[in-house]
């Protein structure tokens, strides 16, 4: 069990408020991602669940129940950090048993469900460690350890993967969705990377300055954003958002294309334009293209990798019609 | 810049700040131990002998040698337990958010400041004389008789004037230990379920041990060689009931003349201080290692 419900919660640090009234529902075992730039209140509003800051007003309903007066330990919740928060001075084993022995379960419990959550994590060999002998990976299977034993109706991550470095983070990535498909609890997972949200969510939340600007699956945004910021926000590399009288031609205020829809051709196409800087990736390609005449900022074009163009080279855009993104002069879609 | 030449250079230059060092330390402690086995009495200029082991026997088997023993000891293991606990108390207060923190955290380290002499007299004549004192004035307003602190429990007098004196320093390195507390474990553990309590105990004092330690190594230095407290407040009275080693050492030197007698003491001193650096390292020096 694990449903979540914000009900017109608020949150001001003194004069500044961080989160304007906002309404929010996670169904028991989605896995639902906050993302949104640095400052936009995502973490805030985790922690507002987790209960370690107080709500200005508004309530909080886990599985039915006002949780908005409860003390963090009451509500059932287990949180992973993003300093991993380990206790320094306890090995593993007794880091992963800390919430247990918090709770008094019997002893042969504890062992139990340490060796549980040991294997599923691969840490079985370093229970007798200190966090300051494990690598960052291992320090972060520790802590979801710690929370796995605890059993509770949800798991909340605030950017558990930013210390870790690439390699790791992909791995540690697939962890965490595996764990999620195998015990099938809510999972609530802040993070300000669009690529973790888009892989990992069932639900994705879009916050900007404490609003929610959508709520969708990873596609629902991908195919249709509500309006040009989650538009610019969600897709990799950034949706081309495009103003004037090209814009206009559509009958719309901004016309968004992302990178992928634009087929590039050396000989003919709508749009003339200048090869800039080129990012191979290897299997693909991501041009930077100037001069297209509709204003500063270089588009972003993403072609075959084997495609022979260089910097400097003139070729021609053509956008697919039916991938055109238009937004009125609210920004929002049309 | 590890070639041979640049490290006997190294060795050569850095050689009389050492040599100058190791003789203010050479000359001190030789001529001491030479004392000690001198008839040596500043009473009998020019009458000086060698008397072998005398004066360490005559030391050892003082009556006052053994109380002045342990009050080293009460006065040293009394004070640090006031201020060690005193000061996680003190630097948990100081740690919470209140107004006017800066000049609150900035009062309490001001004992610390003042001289040992001052600060006994202070205590001596303002708090603790039996007629004028503010001590005496409040038992009086309570209908009490005023109580003569400094020859009824002279030794907790003591202690309690040395306690004021350094727990600020305790404080003062706890508190910013306890700042340096990463607040996430604390939040974790408050999400793992544990109580205020709890976390104190299963998270703070952990993270404080290695400050603790620093507090109690530092202050067991200063603490074995108290002495300004003592002369200023009792003389070591009534008796021998406030005299401790130190104290002691002061006595049979320069009230009694006997330098011989005192440098023998002195030898003993440096001794005993050695065996508590020994213990105190074999108990907690193991939280001083990574």
């Amino acid at each position: 069990m694990g449903r979540i419900t914000l009900d017109k919660v608020t949150k001001s640090f003194g004069e500044v408020n961080v989160i304007p009234p906002l309404d929010l529902t996670i169904e028991d075992g989605e896995f639902v991602v906050f993302v949104g730039p640095s400052g936009c209140g995502k973490s805030t509003l985790l922690r507002l669940i987790a209960g370690l800051e107080d709500v200005s007003s508004g309530q909080i309903r886990i599985d039915g129940k006002d949780a908005t007066d409860m003390p963090p330990a009451k509500r059932g919740l287990a949180m992973v950090f993003q300093s991993y928060a380990l206790y320094p001075h306890m090995s593993v084993r007794k880091n992963i048993a800390f919430p247990m022995k918090m709770a008094g379960l019997p002893q042969d419990e504890q062992d139990r469900r340490i060796n549980a959550a040991a294997s599923a994590l691969n840490l079985t060999a370093y229970l007798d460690r200190r966090p300051g002998q494990l690598s960052g990976g291992q320090r972060q299977r520790v802590a979801i350890g710690r929370a796995i034993v605890r059993e509770p109706s949800a798991f909340l991550f605030d950017e558990p993967l930013s210390n870790l470095d690439a390699a790791l983070r992909v791995g540690m990535r697939l962890e965490i969705m595996e764990l999620h498909k195998r015990l099938d609890t809510t999972m609530i997972y802040v993070t300000h990377d669009q690529v973790e949200a888009m892989t990992m969510a069932d639900k994705i939340v879009v916050l900007q300055a404490g609003y929610i600007e959508q709520v969708g699956s990873p596609l629902e945004l991908y195919h249709s954003p509500r309006n040009e910021f989650v538009a610019g926000f969600i897709g990799s590399p950034k949706m081309n958002l495009l103003r004037g009288e090209v814009a206009a031609q559509h009958g719309a205020a901004t016309i968004g294309v992302r990178p992928e829809h634009l087929a590039v051709s050396t000989s003919e196409g709508q749009w003339p334009a200048r090869v800039g800087v080129a990012e191979h990736l290897g299997s693909d390609t991501f041009l930077h293209v100037h001069d297209h005449g509709f204003n500063d900022a270089p588009m972003t074009v993403r072609v075959d990798g084997e495609m022979p163009v260089k910097h400097g080279d003139r070729i021609f855009l053509t956008p697919d019609p039916s991938k055109i993104h238009r937004f009125d002069k609210q920004g929002l879609r049309i | 810049m590890a070639t041979k030449a640049s490290r006997a250079a190294a060795r050569v230059m850095i050689s009389p700040a050492v040599l100058l060092l190791l003789g203010w330390m050479i000359v001190p402690l030789a001529l001491t131990l030479y004392f000690s086995f001198l008839r040596y009495n500043l009473l009998m200029p020019g009458m000086e002998e060698f008397t072998g082991w005398d004066n360490y026997s005559y030391f050892l088997s003082d009556p006052a040698f053994t109380a002045a023993l342990t009050n080293t000891l009460l006065l040293v293991g009394g004070v640090l337990l006031i201020t060690t606990v005193g000061g996680v108390l003190l630097g948990l207060l100081l740690d919470q958010p209140f107004w006017g923190q800066g000049i609150v955290r900035i009062l309490v380290i001001a004992p610390f400041f003042v001289m040992p002499t001052v600060s006994a007299l202070v205590w001596k004549n303002m708090f603790m004389n039996p007629v004028n004192g503010l001590f005496a004035h409040a038992f009086k307003a309570l209908g009490l008789a005023p109580y003569d602190f400094l020859s009824q429990a002279p030794l907790l007098s003591i202690i309690g004037i040395v306690s004021w004196q350094w727990l600020p320093f305790a404080t003062l390195i706890l508190l910013t230990a306890l700042q340096s507390l990463d607040q996430d474990q604390l939040e974790a553990a408050e999400m793992d379920g544990a109580s205020a309590l709890s976390r104190f105990w299963y998270i703070m004092l952990p993270h404080l041990a290695r400050s603790i330690t620093v507090v109690i190594l530092i202050q067991t230095i200063f603490l074995l060689s108290v002495f300004a407290e003592i002369l200023v407040t009792t003389n070591g009275g009534p008796g021998t009931a406030s005299t401790n080693l130190t104290y002691l050492i002061y006595m049979q030197s320069l009230l009694q003349f006997d330098v011989g007698m005192g440098s023998a003491g002195g030898v003993v001193a440096i001794i005993l201080a050695n065996i508590v650096a020994i213990f105190l390292m074999r108990m907690i020096g193991k939280n001083l290692e990574a």
